[in-house]
This record gives structure tokens, sequence and C-alpha cells, in this order.
């Protein structure tokens, strides 16, 4: 009876635990920080579409590379596009794409993660080498072939970059598990006769959820870098979709007459991706999880 | 100790082996082959034939991955499609151009590193930790391309101090080299000491915090002598492993960093060649690639263990 009434207690507290978390994040100037680009960017993005002051894909020839005024803020590109609308646009396919590609990552990551820690064995060496092997091909490498082959759609995009990223969370999750799978609890729920999936469910995930949320936050700023990366290089968004990567890539020709161009994408991207870092660190200082030591792996 | 070692190189071969099989049923099941792939609308008839018969794709899949492995051991990769010559010859110039670049940012960038890690931990909180902390949290979060264009647009643009992109024939002399690497040096070796400095400062901030530097400040040993007799040894061990991974993770934004700056190079070798849609060649890439980073991982593993006694007589003891 006393058990039940402890168990309820903290299901009833998820909402005020999450704001206590968020509030320990904003108390810290760095996570407040980061917290506030975040959340601007995302604001931005769902409201862009309506503030945009031009037609992000009209093409002009006699606006040709102008400089910032009063009619464009932030200048013309070399088609005569208005610079400031297809930069505050210029977020929303890639924060899209990413976080589904994180939220894929996050799911396979973890639970092959957990599965192969309580397991162990010799299915968890055979595992472990294939995500070593993956994790030893470049990234990029992997990533260009497979878009150059299946083409740039959204819909090779979210799951393979969801594929790329997931094999570095399944170490997280497998190091977790092997931290708490020797605790009594875990032992006496065997005892009890549990089956594999309820222990995992009930014991194992309340237990490593933290660990692998930070490292989902994380590699989200990672592979924001690599979806950029890609579009920079002609392998990601197809034009004339308004994506920062794209639109650094097109300016950058020209830049030494129209650096307005240029900048205007640069401050954007920089400025989500440390908005996302700062707030992936602060998440992990709130829960009390030190990522200090590791690797961008 | 010796078993240890020999172990550690065999994991590391069986991560090739995976390698290799992963990249060749990858290019095997994603759709269209070499030939197909390569030629594009042209790919019927007499070409298509011919093309099969060179690379040899009209026998199975098996056959040809034993024949590839075998080929590939000694150094040999095959022909690559677009370049008309054995793939050999095409990577021999690129790896050196690369291995130049790679060598000059390490060689600039892991003194800095020490001394930025070492000065952010022994002030920690103070204003050249907050500061020097700011500066490599943007130089590590912030893309590679981007990086990249603004030292060209600053340097080679507006200051016109340097060449911006590099202008010269794959297979340059090396002094001839030297002037136009200076920008795509800068560029990687930025990213890579800020991600060392950081992970340094964490490991002094540790070691300070360990009863055996307690007791040597309460034996009263100098400040300094401490810092450097007891702190720096033990700090700086466990970083080895992670600067190993940080200059194998770079191996991609190496990729982007050498497009920005049209450096004849691997990264672009690789981009060029999934371009051209020369699969033979990309095959060869990621095999390389991955050795590339298996080795350096083994070497970082053997380094600790050489440099730590305690990890080595722990090891014998299991």
């Amino acid at each position: 009876m006393k058990l039940d009434n402890i168990y309820k207690e903290e299901k009833k507290s998820a909402v005020a635990k999450l704001s206590e978390i968020i509030i320990t994040m904003a108390s810290r100037p760095s996570g407040l920080i980061g917290l506030s680009i975040l959340i601007f960017h995302i604001i931005l993005a769902f409201i862009s579409p309506y503030i945009a002051p031009h037609d992000f894909k009209a093409i002009d020839p006699t606006l040709m590379l102008q400089a910032p005024s009063a009619e464009y803020w932030f200048g013309t590109d070399d088609l005569g596009r208005d610079v400031f609308t297809r930069t505050i646009l210029g977020g929303r396919t890639a924060l899209t794409i990413t976080f589904f590609g994180s939220l894929i990552a996050l799911l396979w990551g973890g639970l092959l993660g957990i599965f192969c820690g309580l397991v162990g064995g010799k299915i968890d060496d055979v595992v472990m080498r294939i995500v070593d092997a993956f994790l030893s091909i470049p990234w990029i490498l992997a990533m260009l072939l497979i878009v150059s082959l299946l083409g740039t759609s959204t819909e090779v995009l979210i799951p393979a970059l969801g594929f790329f990223y997931g094999k570095g969370i399944v170490r997280v999750a497998r190091a977790a598990t092997h931290d708490v799978i020797a605790k009594d609890f875990i032992v006496s729920a065997k005892a009890r006769g549990h089956s594999n999936f309820s222990i995992i469910w009930n014991e194992i995930i309340p237990n490593v959820r933290d660990a692998i949320l930070v490292e989902g936050a994380m590699r989200w700023s990672w592979m924001l870098l690599g979806f950029s990366s890609l579009s920079f290089l002609g392998f990601g968004v197809s034009p004339p979709t308004p994506d920062w990567g794209l639109m650094i890539s097109n300016a950058r020709g020209l830049m030494s007459f129209a650096y307005w161009a240029v900048i205007a994408p640069i401050v954007g991207l920089s400025s989500l991706i440390i908005g996302i870092n700062l707030t992936a660190d602060a998440f992990a200082k709130a829960l009390g999880i030190d990522r200090s030591t590791k690797a961008p792996v | 100790m010796l078993f240890l070692i020999i172990k550690r190189i065999l994991l590391g071969f069986i991560t090739l082996f995976i390698v290799s099989i992963i990249t060749f049923v990858g290019t095997e099941v994603l759709p269209g082959d070499a030939c197909t792939t390569y030629l594009e609308r042209q790919a019927f008839g007499e070409q298509l034939e011919a093309c099969y018969r060179r690379l040899g794709l009209n026998i199975p899949a098996y056959e040809r991955y034993v024949s590839w492995a075998l080929n590939a051991i000694q150094g040999d990769f095959g022909y690559s499609l677009s370049g008309e010559m054995p793939i050999k010859e095409v990577l021999g110039p690129r790896i050196k151009n690369s291995l130049v670049l790679a060598s000059a940012a390490i060689f600039i960038g892991i003194p800095i590193a020490l001394i930025l890690g070492i000065i952010t931990a022994l002030w920690r909180d103070k204003l050249p930790d907050v500061a020097i902390s700011t500066v490599t949290i943007f130089a590590m979060t912030i893309p590679e391309f981007i990086s990249a264009t603004l030292l060209i647009l600053i340097i080679a643009i507006w200051l016109e101090w340097l060449p911006g992109i590099v202008i010269v024939p794959t297979d340059v002399s090396f002094l001839e080299l030297l002037p136009n690497i200076i920008l795509p040096v800068v560029a990687i070796a930025m990213i890579m000491t800020a991600h060392m400095a950081r992970m340094v400062r964490s490991s002094v901030i540790q070691v300070m915090a360990s009863e055996y530097v307690q007791m040597a400040i309460l034996k009263g040993v100098p400040y300094w002598k401490m810092v450097f007799k007891h702190v720096l040894p033990n700090a700086l061990l466990p970083a080895i492993n992670v600067v190993a991974l940080t200059i194998a993770w770079l191996l991609g934004g190496v990729v982007v960093t050498e497009v920005v700056f049209n450096y004849p190079g691997l990264g672009r070798l690789v981009i060029e060649s999934i371009s051209n849609r020369d699969l033979p060649t990309v095959q060869a890439l990621a095999i390389i690639l991955a050795s590339i980073y298996v080795s350096i991982n083994l070497l970082a593993d053997l380094l600790t263990l050489m440099l730590n006694p305690r990890l080595k007589t722990l090891q014998i003891r299991k």
C-alpha cells in the first residue's frame, strides 16, 4: 500500500519535474542563453512563413546583389531574392529533419543498446563489432553515398541520418545499462520471475533514460551540423528551398562583393547550433550527467 | 601484456573486415551497380558489356568480394572509372597531401590545446577560463564550412594576406604547396584545438580534485612543482584516447574543409568520386579512411597501455 503511494506520487510530478529541470537549466548563464536561442529559433520556424516580407523564390534580375536597404534588410542574392526572407525561412527544413532524425536515432540506438547490455554474451559481442565497424566509416562518406544513390528526399534523409547518428547512442545506452544491471532491484526483479521485456520497461529504462536523453540532445546538434554540411556540399535540401547550408554554398563564390548574402545564413546556422549545444550541455548538468570527458563520436 | 596487444590488433582487423563487408554489401544492395551508376543513360549494349568485363561484374558477388579483398590487402584497389587509371595511382598524391594537412594541424594544435587546457583548468571559472572557454565552444560547435568560409572572407578577401583557395595540381611538390595550406591548416587546427583543450581542461580539473594532489598541497609542495610533477602526468594520460577519437572524428570534417579550400586531398576525392558515381573508388576510400580510424585508435590504446604502469599490472592480473 505504501509502495503504491510512492509510485503514484512520482507519476504525478512528471510535469513538475520537467519544469524543475528547465529552471535548473536556466539558472546558469550559458543554459539561459542556450535555451533562449533555441526557443527563439523554434518560434521563428513556426511563424516565419507568416511574417516573411517577400516571396522566397521570387527571382528578379533587376535586383541582383543589392546591398542591405530599408526594403531588403539583408540585401538580395545573385538571383535577386530577398536574403532576409530566405534567412528566416532557412532553418525550418533543417530543424524538422534533424529533430525527427534524432528521435529515430534515440529510439533504435537506445533500445538496441539496452538490449545488448542486458543480454550480453555472443549477441552483444557481434552487435558491438558491427557498431564499431560502422563508427569507423566516416559518416560523411556513408551519407553521401546513400543520398547520391537514393536521392535527397525527406523520406531518405530522416531515416539515413537517424541510422548513422544512432550507432553512437548504442554504446552509451549499453554502458548505462551495464551500470544499472548489477544493482539489487534488477536481481530481485529477475528473482520475482519478471520477463526480460518487463525488466527493460519497468526497471532499466527509468534508470538509463537520463543518460540516453542527454546523448540524444547532443546528437541533435551534431546531426544539424552534419545535415547542413550535406546541404553545403549540394547533397541535402534541393533548391529553391531556402536552407542555410545551401545559401552559404551559393553565396560563397560572390562574397568578395556581396558578403551580406553569406553572413546572414552563417549567423542563423551558427546561432542555432550553439543554442542546441548549450541547451544540451545545461540539460546534462541539470540531470547530473558529466559529459566533459566524452569524445565527439 | 603481449597477449593484450595482440588481442587489440586482432580486434582492429576484425573491425576492418566487417567494414569491407559493409561497404561491399552496401554498394551491392543500393540501386544500380558500379557500371549502370557510372554510365547512367549510356548504360546499355556494348558499352555496358565492356564495363562489366573490365570490372569483372559478371562473376558472382561473393567471388568478386574475395578477389577484391585479397587484392586490397596488397594495396591494389582496382580500376578508377572516372580517373581512367588504377585507383592506387589516384590515391597516392591525395594521401600525401592530406597527410601534410593533417600533420601540420596536429603539430600546431596539440601544444596550443595543452597550454589552453591547462590554463583554463588552473584558473577555473576565473576570467582566463571564461574567455578561453567561450572561444573554444564557438570554435568547436560552428560547422567546418562556416569557419572556413569566414576565414576566407576575412583573411583572404578583406585583408588580402593569403590566397583564399588552393589552385595547384594534385601532384605538386611540398614547397609549392606550403603557402597554400596555411588557411586550411588553421581552419582544421582551430576545431581540433578547441576539442582537445576542453578535454585537457576537464581531465586536469579531475586530477586536481584527487586525494594525492590534496596530499601534496598539505605537504607543502610548491604549486608549480605540484602541477608539473603530480597533476599533468596523470591528467594527460586519459586525454590520449580522447584526442585520438577527436582526430579520427575530424576525418569527416576534413572532407568539407578540403572542398571549401579546393585542396587536392583525400576529402575532395571523396566528393569527386561520389559526384562522378565512381563506386570502386568510393569503396577503396571507405576502407582506407576506416583503416586510418582503426589504427589511430589502436595506437592510442597501445600508447596509454605503455605509459600507464598501473594499467599494465591490472591487465596482467586479470
